[in-house]
């Protein structure tokens, strides 16, 4: 019989804390299954955030620093300036990344810093109870935007991948989602190739992850996952954002 | 071995790199950008990093990291740049992380000024961060002192795993004195941390971490630190004592302020005043029971600084009412000569009849009965 499902060998072999149809789950899984395929686990160094992934270090079964909030691109920095030859990941929510820690990220991205950088987008804070995120769609309710976001007074999403595309040392930038099979396929590929632009050398290598938060969006999983397809990814459109990696360049040539 | 005539700032970054400091982080502000300056070039001739960060928040958290690798790490700034850098501190002492800050202080509050003064002595004796913590605080008062206590406070700092403070101003930043530096450190010899995160090859993987939501895990480590900084206390409190065995009047003054105290308790004396100097050279830990010993037979003391008013509070504490203590001082970056100290000081001394045969003899009697 075909083994169609393994726990890899990266994750510790803890029950996961979060809700019910949570992305960080499923992306949980799927760094560790990127760190097991690159066979990397032994060098390799995680930071996690603030927020619903602050317990990350009870599931990653690799070295794991935390960070203050906001501050994880700032201290993979100072990991990497000192080990070189280890790999650096960072693990981080909207509200770390694009709001309290945008001034690390933007700079950590324009040094080309040689780490990777995972981007959980699930538009909301959800750890301090569903509070308006720098992400949160315009219209979308949250306990400190009961009556929806209004841009022209909240501001509008802030597309913070773009933003990282004018930065020089961003070299390879993608925006997956997790809400269905063929989106955790190609966010699986997306994240493993975040780490393998950081074994390469090349630069500053970022993964937004479009995730579920059923619990603060006040749905059902399924609900949560149609509504990624149908509303949030019109606002942040899957895809490639910038790759400077040349690697579909060398593959095309060798096959 | 010869002296080298270089300014304290630049004293400050050749001791670091010395004592095997390889990484440093910072954000420029006056007076201390000839730290990063110096180092930026100083450390790519050793193989070392110098990164420039985009703010001060941003350095200090970089500071983290490599302590987090298990390298000996500094960063430097001047008093706003340190108020931002108060985050970081607090979890580099919550996650027992070993690093050093430089701190050349100058005329706050607000933008304040750039002028020499020592108005964060609250913020770095008293953790200046948020949580309850301490940092080791060492308060140079020359630029050979300066390098003499940059190499311990990378020692310091790996020993009990806490952040150390230097504690300068702009004065001691700037002026240029001979120094002797000792010889480098040998990175190869100092011992091995086992809490570093460098991979779990061969070895279960490891957290650093500062979340403790279990208020009873939170204690005990609340306890834990605690213990280390009675063990601070106990075994690393220092301090200089000038001219106190006959002394009626002991002035009390840390870093440029001591020296200027000397310059002034040199004039006094020159008049026939029995006065003397007390100099913390810890101000974290601070040097409690010596000053506290000392008023079993001095009963006055003057406590000199270049702020408002802060260091006089931990010398009433140390003496527990056992002394009269007087404050002179001067902020806002004004720095005080050795006259405007000595005419404060003879004010005091006749004021308090010291010059009187057994003035202070008598007032001691009545004090211990
Ligand atoms: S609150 Fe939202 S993000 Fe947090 S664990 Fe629950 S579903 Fe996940």
């Amino acid at each position: 019989m075909k083994q169609v499902f393994t726990v890899p060998k990266s994750l510790k072999p803890n029950v996961f804390h979060y809700c019910p149809g949570c992305g960080h789950s499923i992306i949980h899984r799927l760094v560790a299954q990127a760190i097991d395929d690159l066979g990397i686990q032994e060098r390799c160094i995680g930071v996690p955030p603030a927020g619903c992934a602050v317990l990350a270090y009870n599931y990653f079964d690799v070295d794991m620093g935390e960070a203050p909030h906001g501050r994880a691109l700032a201290v993979a920095t100072g990991l990497k300036r000192v080990m070189p030859d280890k790999v650096i990941f960072t693990y981080q929510g909207d509200g770390d990344i694009a709001a309290i820690g945008t001034a690390e990220t933007i700079h950590a991205a324009n040094r080309g810093e040689k780490v990777s950088a995972v981007f959980v987008n699930n538009g909301v804070y959800g750890m301090t109870g569903g509070q308006m995120a720098p992400t949160t769609l315009a219209g979308m309710a949250s306990t400190t935007t009961p009556s929806g976001r209004k841009p022209e007074r909240d501001g509008a999403p802030l597309d913070l991948t773009q933003m990282l595309a004018v930065a020089k040392g961003s070299v390879y930038l993608e925006r997956v989602a997790v809400n269905s099979p063929k989106n955790i396929m190609r966010a699986a590929k997306a994240i493993k190739k975040a780490f393998q632009v950081q074994l390469d050398g090349l630069g500053f290598a970022l993964v937004e992850v479009l995730s579920m938060c059923p619990t603060n969006w006040k749905m059902s999983p399924v609900a949560a996952a149609e509504w990624i397809d149908k509303t949030m990814s019109q606002v942040f459109p899957l895809g490639v954002i910038k790759d400077e990696t040349g690697y579909e360049a060398r593959e095309g040539k060798a096959s | 071995m010869t002296k080298r005539l270089m300014r304290g700032n630049h004293v400050l970054g050749e001791a670091a790199v010395l004592a095997g400091c390889r990484y440093y982080f910072g954000y420029p502000i006056t007076p201390q950008n000839e730290v990063p300056e110096y180092l930026s070039g100083r450390l790519l001739d050793v193989g070392g990093t110098f990164v420039q960060a985009e703010s001060e928040l941003a350095s200090v958290n970089m500071v983290i990291g490599a302590s987090m690798a298990g390298a000996r790490v500094m960063t430097s700034s001047s008093s706003p740049g340190v108020s931002l850098k108060q985050e970081g501190i607090s979890y580099l002492a919550g996650l027992e992380l070993p690093a050093v800050i430089g701190n050349m202080m100058r005329g706050g509050p607000g933008l304040g000024n750039i002028a020499p003064s020592q108005s964060d002595y609250f913020q770095a004796t008293r953790g200046g961060g948020h949580g309850d913590y301490r940092c080791i605080v060492l308060a140079p008062a020359s630029c050979q002192e300066l390098c003499d206590m940059t190499f311990r406070a990378f020692d310091l700092a790996d020993k009990y795993r806490n952040p150390v403070m230097i504690l300068g101003d702009g004065m001691i930043g700037q002026m240029m004195e001979p120094v002797e530096f000792p010889a480098a450190v040998d990175l190869a010899t100092l011992p091995v941390k086992d809490w570093a995160l460098t991979g779990a090859k061969g070895r279960p993987s490891r957290t650093i971490l500062s979340l403790l939501l279990d208020p009873k895990v939170l204690e005990n480590h609340n306890y834990k630190l605690v213990r280390k900084y009675d063990a601070v206390t106990r075994s690393e409190t220092d301090w200089e004592t000038h001219l106190t065995e006959d002394a009626r009047l002991v002035v009390v003054a840390f870093g440029t302020s001591a020296r200027i105290a000397k310059g002034a308790i040199k004039r006094v004396r020159e008049m026939g005043l029995k006065v003397g100097l007390l100099r913390p050279k810890t101000l974290w830990p601070f040097p409690s029971q010596p000053l506290e010993e000392l008023t079993r037979v001095v009963r006055h003391l003057l406590v000199f600084e270049m702020n408002t008013g802060q260091m006089v509070e931990d010398v009433r504490m140390a003496v527990k009412g056992q002394a009269d203590v007087n404050f002179y001082g001067r902020p806002g970056g004004v720095v005080p000569t050795p006259e405007d100290l000595a005419h404060q000081i003879s004010h005091y001394y006749y004021g308090a009849h010291l010059d009187e045969d057994g003035g202070s003899k008598d007032r001691l009697v009545g004090g211990l009965s």
